[in-house]
């Protein structure tokens, strides 16, 4: 298919087509996405800047990687050192960046539609790393991939993400994709972390995680993002973990052959079992693997819009 | 298990709508048959010789007393009211099951406090004591409580009685999150702002007798504003203690309206008014308090009409030394569990304000539906927790001849009609007139 759009700020800008397209060719990229034998020509001459706003292991460094080894020049832009902390805006920043001549900007901030105020006021791809609760595109689509590729399809598949929806953009981003490739999301949570109206957004909402669990193909484990937390949407997390954590226990009600995913970092023993985290059924490093080949193809699809 | 058949009396089950002569046959501790009406002949296929016959001619036989709101002071002040006691003093007064406010000290906020009123409970092996737990941790009204674990240990409702939610983040929060463990919050309403230093309802007879006032908008403002967080979450909602008509009205209004909100009345908000108080005996002082005569005509009212579901005793023990000081200082509280029958048959029955199946169903098969618990109904295979009531029975209620270890009881030498003639709990009886 002809390539069209420049930016990738949410899978909801994206059609089916176009989500299956760039998980095509993701596939295609994961054979080289971890192979350190000398970077390739696909961004060579091409100029990306990271700008993260907000914390972040694996998605930065993903993200890099996939830069580099498609043969990109790299810009590093640490907001702490740099005139933001003078007060210099995001508008600002940007459009003095692109004065010096870029291709793309990957951006993570905690502003929902921070990218999109990019897109506007540079010429720059914009690829959004995550944007305040909104959207995590490039997790959806790496989410996604990991499923397919365990299990050979989308279509028809439950799906279950467990934890703090209220606050994720992860979530959001697995239910606009999962949803347009024909997988039925479920949101598991108490009602603080995942209200009724995400039922209109077309997910299911449970509150039992044990009634659940033994229906589902995938179960995507959210952290308990304790930092974002202003109200007490749980007493303790000693009780979170009592009613929603996945441990052995929980995981023996399961389907044999049930994914367990976390989009990371892991709480370990709140979310998640340290025996679950480690074990047989879970695809949390091949999802890491997953994030370089997904941010390759979605790095070359959108610079080569012009 | 003893077999029971309880022989000739008059059946009022009002979950099922029977209002008959019948005879009630237990076996195992549960309800074996109910037999046809009128004759007093023993359920078809169930030989006579095998089992106890209880007399109930000229007795009203209905489901187990629930009385959702009374306060056991253990943990911590085992010297003015222990579970085993309170449940003495339960049973005494006909009822077969309680459930306890979490205001002990410590509070009753996490799961082994409630694993162990439970046990305490099992340990006096009369009614059964089913916990509150807090809504808060410590009641402070700051951090929600464990209510998940509070649930798998037995708790059956949340609250932080003794005292408001005052958060109304919080409150929302607990709504939501109890709705999904299916328990209600059973909703203290209290602005305490504007409740500020009063003792007693903030009317004429305060004025008159010099006493600070605790306005009934005090309550008011806090009913709307749980009302309104019940409707934006879809929490169970249960207003205890209501006390003023304008509570009335805006629960009337809100179930109008499909709020899923549910209310009771202490018994003596309905047979009381703040007239009482004139005397200073601070046997009439307690919270929410005695208030107007049109209050109290509303609330009785109400309660015929079903605007209020269940009828509470809000059993409130202190020791002696502690209510026998000035009015202003005294604490809140008045004891009822061996007093709220007969207040019902005399105070309300007999004057034809409420029916026999209304009062049962206030006390029975209403709370049941409150709390979730399966009881209040005397449906085969359900255990057999049963009230026989002597409706007729002419009396003098005498403090000093209560189980419970507490006085602090205003109805001491009022000459009444009706009490509990037998308490049977899961098949045995645990008290006999």
């Amino acid at each position: 298919m002809k390539w069209t759009q420049k930016h990738l700020l949410g899978l909801e800008d994206y059609s089916t087509e176009e989500l299956t397209h760039v998980l095509d060719e993701a596939d295609g990229f994961r054979k080289i996405a971890t192979r350190n034998d000398g970077p390739r020509d696909d961004l060579r001459g091409k100029v990306v800047v990271n700008l993260f706003f907000e914390p972040s292991t694996r998605t930065r460094t993903s993200f890099e990687l996939a830069e580099r080894r498609l043969g990109a020049t790299v810009l590093n832009f640490d907001a702490g050192v740099s005139s933001t902390t003078k007060g210099e805006t995001l508008r600002d920043t940007a459009r003095n960046i692109a004065a010096m001549g870029i291709d793309a900007v990957v951006m993570r901030h905690g502003g929902s539609g921070a990218p999109g105020l990019l897109a506007r006021c540079i010429e720059a791809s914009i690829v959004n790393a995550g944007d305040g609760q909104h959207e995590h595109p490039t997790q959806g689509l790496l989410d996604i991939l990991t499923i397919r590729q365990k299990l050979g399809r989308i279509q028809g598949l439950k799906v279950a993400i467990v934890g703090d929806i209220a606050h994720s953009r992860v979530a959001r981003s697995n239910l606009v994709g999962l949803l347009k490739l024909g997988a039925e999301v479920w949101f598991v949570g108490p009602p603080t972390l995942v209200p009724k109206a995400f039922a209109k957004l077309g997910a299911k909402v449970s509150h039992d995680l044990d009634a659940v669990l033994p229906e589902m193909d995938v179960v995507n484990m959210l952290r308990v993002q304790t930092e974002r937390l202003d109200d007490q949407p749980f007493p303790s997390v000693r009780e979170y973990s009592r009613l929603f954590g996945l441990d052995a226990e929980r995981l023996g009600r399961a389907k044999p052959g049930l994914v367990v995913m976390h989009p990371g970092p892991i709480n370990r023993g709140v979310e998640m079992a340290p025996d679950v985290a480690d074990g047989p059924r879970s695809a949390i490093l091949e999802q890491v693997t997953n994030g370089v080949a997904v941010r390759m193809a979605v790095l070359s699809l959108v610079t080569s819009v012009r | 298990m003893a077999q029971l058949l309880i022989k000739g009396g008059r059946v009022i089950d009002p979950a099922q709508g029977v209002d008959r002569k019948a005879d009630v046959l237990i076996a195992n501790g549960r309800i074996a048959a109910v037999g046809p009406g009128g004759t007093g002949v023993a359920p078809v296929g169930h030989r006579q010789d095998t089992y106890a016959i209880v007399d109930a001619a000229g007795l009203i036989v209905a489901p187990g007393l629930i009385d959702m709101h009374v306060h056991f002071r253990e943990p911590g002040n085992e010297a003015e009211e222990t579970i085993a006691s309170g449940a003495a003093a339960a049973v005494a007064g006909g009822f077969t099951a309680v459930a306890v406010m979490p205001n002990t000290d410590p509070a009753v906020d996490n799961e082994p406090a409630v694993a162990f009123q439970v046990a305490q409970g099992e340990r006096a092996g009369l009614c059964r004591v089913l916990p509150v737990g807090a809504v808060s941790v410590g009641r402070k009204g700051e951090r929600l409580a464990e209510m998940g674990q509070m649930v798998r240990a037995g708790a059956v409702g949340f609250s932080d009685d003794g005292d408001p939610v005052r958060g109304p983040r919080l409150m929302r929060t607990a709504l939501q999150y109890a709705a999904m463990l299916g328990k209600p919050i059973l909703a203290h309403c209290e602005d305490k702002d504007l409740a500020g230093k009063g003792v007693m309802h903030a009317g004429l007879w305060a004025t008159k007798l010099g006493l600070g006032g605790i306005p009934s908008a005090a309550e008011e403002v806090m009913v709307a504003r749980d009302l309104i967080l019940a409707e934006a979450t879809g929490g169970k909602l249960h207003v205890t203690h209501v006390s003023t008509r304008g509570s009335v009205r805006l629960i009337r209004d809100a179930k109008k309206r499909g709020v899923p909100v549910t209310a009771d009345v202490a018994i003596h908000h309905l047979v009381l008014t703040d007239e009482a108080v004139a005397g200073y005996d601070p046997n009439l002082k307690m919270n929410p308090p005695l208030r107007s005569a049109e209050d109290a005509e509303a609330l009785r009212a109400a309660l015929a009409d079903g605007t209020i579901d269940c009828l509470v005793s809000d059993h409130a023990p202190h020791a002696a030394e502690e209510k026998d000081v000035e009015f202003a200082l005294a604490p809140f509280g008045i004891i009822g569990l061996e007093t709220t029958l007969p207040l019902v048959v005399t105070k309300l029955i007999e004057p034809g304000l409420l029916t026999w199946p209304q009062a049962i169903a206030a006390l029975t098969c209403n709370p049941a539906r409150v709390l979730g618990i399966e009881a209040g109904t005397l449906a085969v295979g359900r255990p057999a927790d049963l009230t026989l009531i002597d409706p007729t029975a002419e009396w003098t209620i005498d403090a000093a001849k209560f189980r419970s270890k507490a006085r602090n009881c205003p109805f001491h030498g009022w000459a009444v009609r009706g009490r509990a003639a037998a308490t049977i709990v899961g098949g045995a009886i645990k008290f006999r007139a």
